[in-house]
């Protein structure tokens, strides 16, 4: 039943300016850049964002940001557990750096994470030695997301494991259950949509990162260019078209990728409806 | 049911080591950094004019960016959260879509607009007026990225919250001022607070967006991360991380601030 509508003031107020700062800020904006690579002849569209130097970006930006997302899904997942699950010295304070990613300006994380990871840095000279060079590869990429991603899914896991009903797991364990069994039956499906949300944002902010990345990635077209700093690239060139037509594909991937996630965490989370 | 004594060890191994690499360690190197080519190089780089200059800038860009999205957020969560109107999941989708645009494509939108091929480019050289490759775009840019925060972190508070005390002041013959500063303003500060927090530990650190429309001219365009990225590439590595120090003592004291915020409105939400 439709709710009847309240009799407070600032209705006309509040959601003018709201659609005017929307307008003006967001879809304005918006609309120029759909509107410049719309302008764009087919073959300068394709040349843009469909050349090997393009689509190798393409490939590189989606591909490490899918593997930095899965290494948090696990790292962080374990994290948000030791966080909600165990006592011990520090927690508190760990608890509020966890943050640090997201409150650390991404130009000093690109140069920390460098310096830490360069062949002269505290990790990457053993690394180094080992014959693992770190910084100015796809892995420097990858640890580069990693961190900057890092806070996501700890924080989507930590309200749910929170919430999560104790008894359960006593009921299964009294039933005979085995350890491995009641995690894999009993605490694991409640955690996925979760797991899920976290991997989707933590995927759409690395597909669009640029600052923690460029420091540390050696920017070499074809092997370890991304798609913000190709974008970049061609901006200083006087190339905007070329531009629009990337930051359109880029835009458009990132929705693809949330849209299909949130689909898949809503099934996920039916799935589960059904099942309890 | 608990975890095993031996699983409890493994797992904390694995996550002390995880948070020690990404997060400890990074710290560390800032601070070995910044005062590793002395005292006077970590002084003469704070005090540098063109740190000051800096500075100056993007304290100059938040103090304008975090204004204007405080006042968009609360009337955002206002409009939201009050009233039933059509197309209102919309409005939501795009509160929250500057999050989702990578913010070197943010600061491309306004190149587009403002750049001197863009929309409105023509028309401002025409009237001498500069925005992209200026102070005016650095601020616009900052604004855009920040724009969700407060609107954000307000919309599910006031959500729960509910209007059953709004209700009774407009009622009680409230004007919607009145209401405004004595019923909502008191139940929703911490959150708009933590909002603002936010929002400005963004509009501070942001790298890529201002990277495109500032134009990199030091003393003038350069904000503190584009200051940083200077000095980086000019090899003065201890001035780029004595500079980079300040920002992080800023992130740092921004988690304090968050932490503090987060068990105010905890406590305020279990005293209802």
């Amino acid at each position: 039943m439709l709710k009847q509508r309240t009799p407070l003031p600032g209705f006309g107020l509040s959601l003018g300016i709201t659609v005017f700062y929307l307008g003006v800020m967001v879809l304005l904006p918006l609309a120029a850049l759909f509107a410049t690579s719309g302008a764009l002849p087919w073959e300068s569209f394709a040349r843009a964002a469909g050349s090997p130097r393009a689509l190798a970006a393409f490939r590189l930006t989606v591909g490490t940001s899918a593997l930095a997302a899965a290494l948090n899904v696990f790292f962080g997942g374990l994290t948000a557990w030791a966080l909600v699950r165990y006592r011990f010295p520090g927690k508190k304070i760990i608890d509020g750096l966890i943050d640090l990613p997201f409150a650390l300006p991404t130009a000093v994380a690109g140069i920390t994470l460098t310096e830490l990871c360069a062949p002269t840095g505290w990790l990457g000279r053993p690394l180094a030695a080992l014959g693992l060079p770190v910084a100015f590869s796809r892995a420097g990429i990858v640890i580069a997301l990693v961190f900057i991603g890092l806070p996501f899914v700890v924080r989507t896991l930590q309200p749910v494991l929170e919430d999560m009903d104790r008894d359960m797991e006593e009921a299964a364990s009294t039933l005979g259950a085995g350890r491995w069994q009641i995690f894999r039956r009993v605490v694991f499906p409640p955690l996925v949509p979760a797991l899920l949300t976290g991997f989707a944002l933590t995927l759409a902010r690395g597909i669009g990162e640029y600052g923690s990345v460029i420091f540390i990635a050696g920017n070499m077209p074809l092997k370890t260019e991304i798609v913000p700093l190709l974008i970049m690239t061609r901006l200083e060139q006087y190339d905007t078209g070329g531009a629009a037509a990337l930051a359109t594909v880029l835009l458009l991937v990132s929705f693809v990728l949330l849209f299909s996630i949130n689909a898949l965490q809503a099934w996920a989370r039916r799935r589960q409806g059904a099942s309890a | 049911m608990n975890d095993s004594h031996w699983v409890r060890r493994l797992v904390l191994v694995v996550v002390f080591a995880f948070l020690g690499l990404f997060l400890a360690l990074p710290l560390l190197v800032v601070f070995a950094n910044a005062f590793g080519g002395g005292a006077a190089v970590f002084v003469g780089a704070l005090v540098h004019p063109d740190t000051r200059a800096a500075l100056g800038l993007t304290l100059a860009a938040a103090a304008v960016a975090v204004p204007l999205n405080t006042l968009f957020g609360l009337a955002a969560a206002w409009a939201v959260t009050r009233f039933r109107f059509p197309g209102k999941n919309l409005l939501v989708t795009l509160i929250d879509l500057p999050f989702s645009v990578s913010p070197v494509i943010a600061g491309l939108l306004f190149v587009l607009l403002f750049g001197t091929h863009g929309w409105f480019g023509p028309w401002l050289a025409s009237h001498g007026v500069k925005i992209v490759f200026a102070v005016p775009g650095v601020i616009l840019v900052t604004a855009f990225v920040t724009a969700p925060f407060v609107a954000r972190e307000l919309i599910p508070l006031m959500q729960t919250q509910g209007i059953e005390e709004e209700e009774a002041a407009h009622v009680l013959g409230a004007s919607g001022v009145q209401m405004f500063w004595r019923v909502t303003l008191p139940k929703i500060k911490w959150g708009l607070l933590y909002g603002v927090v936010l929002s400005a530990a963004r509009a501070v650190g942001e790298f890529g967006a201002v990277s495109v429309v500032s134009g990199h001219i030091r003393g003038k365009t350069n904000t503190l991360s584009l200051h940083i990225e200077s000095l980086y590439d000019d090899y003065q590595f201890a001035a780029a991380f004595a500079v980079a120090s300040l920002l992080v003592a800023g992130a740092l004291l921004s988690l304090v601030l968050k932490s503090w915020l987060e068990y105010r409105v905890e406590r305020r939400g279990l005293s209802r």
